[in-house]
């Protein structure tokens, strides 16, 4: 089992069990605190004396300021494990209410709150479900997809092969961001936020499907002139049974490398629309919306932990880059190169 | 065409004869505005002395569309406009006072039907040629001729007759009234004089509406403010140098303006504004979101930010009250079922917590609304009797069971608000994705109409399709909006107030009033039109502000302050919360520092 699998299981644990590691409801306000700092956690008090429970001082505003926090050193927010909190369903379907972590009296602020007093910890954690799976499910579909095309392409040729490379062709070339815009205004005014979730995931898959059915094709365009793919033939094999047993097994390695590598290109799809208004709408989080408020000047440059969910997507991302190199690596063109030079 | 300099110069020679002449002239004549006619016919103007010479740099939202008043409808064109034309009688956007401008005096008939104005004495034009009578009844005529379109055109008809003016002498006009208006001399602001020997050949030829674009050649344009045309950049900038025949002095009698030149510079966004000016580029800002204020005051280095107070801006939320007619699909004739219900609207202005608003999208720097008229209204129009309701969810919830709605619990302890018929609530609010203010607000009522069980969703859009929506295809359920009143007279408002007005969003353009409180506010508004003594209209218009409470087609949120600052070498720097917030007195903005300006 590789390394980078192993993180990347551990990751999407976090973001599938949201409801559990995340501690407030991300949609909620606290409309006392827009624009918290992140509370740091303290295991000296400012006598100096130990706790071995780790607390934060709870933060109140600046004189006569709506965005300045001091620490109020009265007010000590112990750490509580596995408190009882806002309503969930875990994987969507165990009603619960027990979460990691909290704190008793206030609400507490790891990664400090938006525009809105939300947890940014929990918008993220939430957000990461719609990003990730948005990334993963695009994937699925355009692997699929490109399969399909380039299986058909590479195993039937001529004209088909022609027109269905030229049509990938195309589909290269398109601005996709303007397609998507226009796709949009085809749509009515307010689209639930399920609906912008399978909005994203077909076009991702509708625009992403040519270049894996390229890669595709070439490796049936090899496989189906290897000596035991003529022999089966020449035993009486059907196109089915030959494509099933002996072409596709032959694109599987190269399929999960090129599905490694796009998933989080399309995150960063998903992130980009969501960053420009067009992916799931607010309150529901998802990356791109944590990210999108650092449009604005003034957010940029005074609060600077609204940079830190880029921050924490980092591992994600390293995760899928180093699963793909990982992938290719095992399977990749040495190897081949390789065991054609055994035959030889 | 005449010999420009040399006619110039001399002009000039004669111009400062003149003024030395008047100045050892006895207080002869006497005007009704008491201290203007001391001197000279040259308004004198308090204030700060500053020095001559320099330029000031502005940022402009957009490119302005033209320099032609006759047709300028959006927000740059009329800033610039204001910086290079005068009218008869202004307001002083300080004081909120009408003050005599390009008319040195006026007098009211006892009917109240006649106005008559007396224009100063020795007034020119930018390129020096003498204003007189007859330019002022070119003006009105070019302004009431429907051929020409000018947006304000209905300002000037009284139940549809127009008004009327008749020359006594070059100097003196006589306006005269189909009916006795209770706006009295403010009506004359805004109502810039037009150069006739520029424009009447083109205005007769049909051609007024296109001229003055920014690429008009300065030497054929020309007003009677303090700034003229010099240059124009597209897409970069606007300069306006110093009009030499400008009409006041100071105390000191030093001709205005101070500045040698004003530039605009054309900056799109928001933020970028804040950006320029924070870098020096500009070195004067206003209509600065509360946040970019905060920002520039924290790291305020060698400029100032004043909060001028609350503006005459209302931000409001309305639903889609329009009578669509046979065509409206069945789950929009659901919802108006909705939205159309008093009680509904009033449970919703109840739960609306504008007191967040003010803290969260303004940072406290503005004020909750409970009616249109706003805090900085200094006319004493707002009524005092309007309640101002604390938010309370329980009132709102009475009043959406009194009104036959009622809640199904959801799996997870949350409960949705049906209808009657079993229907859930759920509808969405529009917004202007340009502005980062209302799309707040949008978002704290969603959340705030959550807690009733209203499913709500924001819909940003670009800002013009959002009014083509609300105006034009009606397609939308509810909006959130703002708007600016130019003045703080209820007359500015008209268009929002009857249900003709375009601007009655809720249902634009009604032929006919939709419901008997909509007829109701149009005889209300209709009669303070024409009432003779402020009191009377302001019973009325008090009148009319408790129907709009009592309804609520328009729910009221909160106004922002005005924010602006200046770089510190601005001298006269006074900024009001009426239109043009920080250039009302261009003329008399000067740079303390010539060094600095040197440097440039």
């Amino acid at each position: 089992m590789s390394g980078w699998f192993v993180v990347l299981v551990a990751l999407h644990a976090l973001v599938i069990f949201a409801g559990f590691f995340a501690p407030y409801d991300p949609t909620e306000q606290d409309r006392r605190r827009p624009y918290l700092p992140p509370m740091r956690l303290h295991f000296l008090d400012n006598q100096g004396h130990f706790h071995a429970r780790p607390f934060a001082y709870a933060l109140k505003l600046g004189e006569g300021s709506f965005d300045q926090y001091e620490e109020d050193i009265g007010r000590a927010l112990p750490l509580k494990f596995m408190v009882r909190g806002a309503n969930y369903r875990l994987l969507g379907l165990l009603p619960s209410r027990l979460h990691l972590f909290g704190a008793e009296e206030e609400r507490i602020y790891l990664l400090g709150s938006d525009a809105y007093g939300r947890d940014q910890l929990s918008r993220f954690l939430y957000g990461g479900r719609v990003s990730l799976f948005a990334g993963l499910l695009g994937a699925g579909v355009t692997v699929l997809l490109g399969l399909c095309v380039g299986a058909a392409a590479g195993y039937y040729g001529g004209w088909r092969d022609d027109l269905l490379m030229r049509l990938a062709e195309l589909f290269l070339a398109l601005p996709w961001l303007y397609l998507l815009f226009a796709l949009r205004a085809f749509l009515p005014l307010a689209v639930s936020p399920l609906e912008a979730f399978f909005l994203i995931i077909a076009v991702l898959g509708a625009v992403g499907w040519a270049r894996p059915a390229r890669l595709v094709r070439g490796v049936v365009l090899s496989a189906k002139e290897r000596d035991f793919v003529r022999a089966a033939r020449g035993f009486g094999a059907t196109d089915g049974y030959l494509l099933r047993r002996h072409i596709l097994p032959a694109t599987s390695t190269v399929l999960l490398t090129q599905a490694a590598i796009l998933v989080p290109q399309f995150i960063l799809a998903e992130m980009t629309l969501s960053f420009l208004g067009l992916g799931v709408p607010e309150p529901v989080p998802s990356w791109g919306n944590l990210l999108s408020s650092l449009q604005q000047y003034s957010v940029l440059v005074s609060y600077w932990w609204m940079y830190l969910p880029a921050l924490i997507m980092l591992p994600f991302f390293l995760g899928y880059l180093g699963l793909g190199s990982e992938l290719q690596e095992r399977t990749g063109p040495c190897k081949i190169e390789g065991r054609l030079g055994g035959l030889e | 065409m005449k010999p420009a300099t040399a006619h110039g110069s001399f002009r000039r020679i004669l111009l400062i004869l003149l003024f030395v002449l008047a100045a050892s002239f006895t207080r002869a004549l006497a005007a009704s505005p008491p201290q203007n006619h001391s001197k000279d016919e040259l308004l004198v103007l308090p204030g700060e002395i500053g020095h001559l010479g320099g330029r000031l740099v502005v940022a402009l939202r957009a490119e302005p569309k033209t320099l032609n008043p006759l047709i300028a409808v959006d927000t740059a064109s009329v800033e610039v406009i204001a910086a290079m034309q005068a009218d008869l009688v202004h307001i002083n956007r300080a004081t909120q006072l009408t003050e005599p401008t390009l008319a040195k005096s006026w007098k009211m008939s006892a009917d109240g039907l006649q106005y008559t104005l007396v224009l100063r004495r020795g007034l020119k034009f930018s390129d020096g040629h003498p204003v007189d009578a007859d330019d002022v009844l070119f003006t009105f005529r070019t302004y009431l001729d429907e051929k020409v379109h000018a947006p304000q055109r209905d300002l000037l008809l009284f139940d549809g007759k127009p008004i009327t003016l008749r020359k006594v002498d070059s100097q003196t006009i006589v306006f005269e009234l189909p009916k006795s208006y209770a706006v009295a001399e403010r009506m004359f602001d805004g109502w810039f004089i037009l150069p006739r020997h520029l424009l009447e050949k083109p205005y007769e030829e049909g051609k007024i509406a296109q001229l003055g674009t920014l690429g008009t050649p300065a030497s054929q344009w020309a007003g009677t403010g303090p700034f003229r045309l010099k240059e124009y950049v597209a897409g970069q900038r606007l300069v306006l140098e110093r009009n030499s025949y400008y009409w006041k002095t100071d105390a000191k009698g030093n001709r205005l303006p101070y500045l040698d030149e004003l530039v605009f510079l054309f900056v799109p966004s928001a933020d970028a504004q804040a950006l320029r000016f924070q870098s020096g580029e500009t070195d004067i800002i206003s209509r600065l979101g509360a946040e970019n204020f905060s920002l520039l005051s924290r790291e305020q280095k060698d400029y100032t930010m004043v909060d001028a107070g609350p503006s005459l801006e209302y931000n409001f939320l309305f639903f889609n009250l329009n009578d669509l007619g046979e065509k409206a699909p069945a789950e929009m004739i659901q919802k108006q079922k909705w939205f159309r219900d008093v009680k509904f609207r009033q449970a919703v202005s109840s739960a609306v917590d504008r007191e967040a608003i003010v803290r969260l999208v303004y940072q406290g720097r503005g004020a909750a609304l409970w009616g249109l008229v706003t805090p900085g209204n200094r006319r004493r129009w707002a009524d005092e009797k309007l309640p101002h309701p604390p938010r309370s969810l329980e009132r709102a919830r009475e009043l959406l069971k009194e009104a036959g709605f009622s809640w199904r619990a959801a799996g997870n302890g949350d409960s949705w608000l049906q209808d009657s018929g079993g229907k859930p609530v759920e509808f969405s609010i529009i917004a202007q994705s340009s502005s980062a203010e209302r799309s707040k607000m949008a978002a704290l009522i969603q959340d705030d109409l959550k807690q009733l069980g209203m499913r709500v969703q924001v819909v940003p859009l670009e800002s013009r399709s959002l009014v083509d929506r609300v105006t034009q295809t009606k397609d939308y359920d509810a909006c959130v909006l703002g708007a600016a009143s130019p003045d703080a007279d209820p007359n500015v408002d008209i268009n929002v107030w009857l249900s003709s007005g375009g601007l009655h969003l809720w249902n634009p353009s009604q032929t006919h009033p939709a419901t008997p409180w909509e007829a109701e506010i149009d005889r209300l508004l209709n009669e303070q039109m024409y009432a003779r003594t402020f009191e009377q209209r302001k019973k009325l218009y008090d009148r009319a502000q408790e129907i709009l409470w009592e309804y609520q087609p328009m729910i009221f949120l909160a106004s922002a302050d005005i924010l602006t600052g200046a770089k510190k070498s601005v001298g006269n720097f006074r900024p009001a919360v009426l239109e043009p917030y920080v250039l009302w007195n261009v003329e008399q903005l000067y740079l303390k520092n010539d060094a600095v300006n040197a440097t440039r």
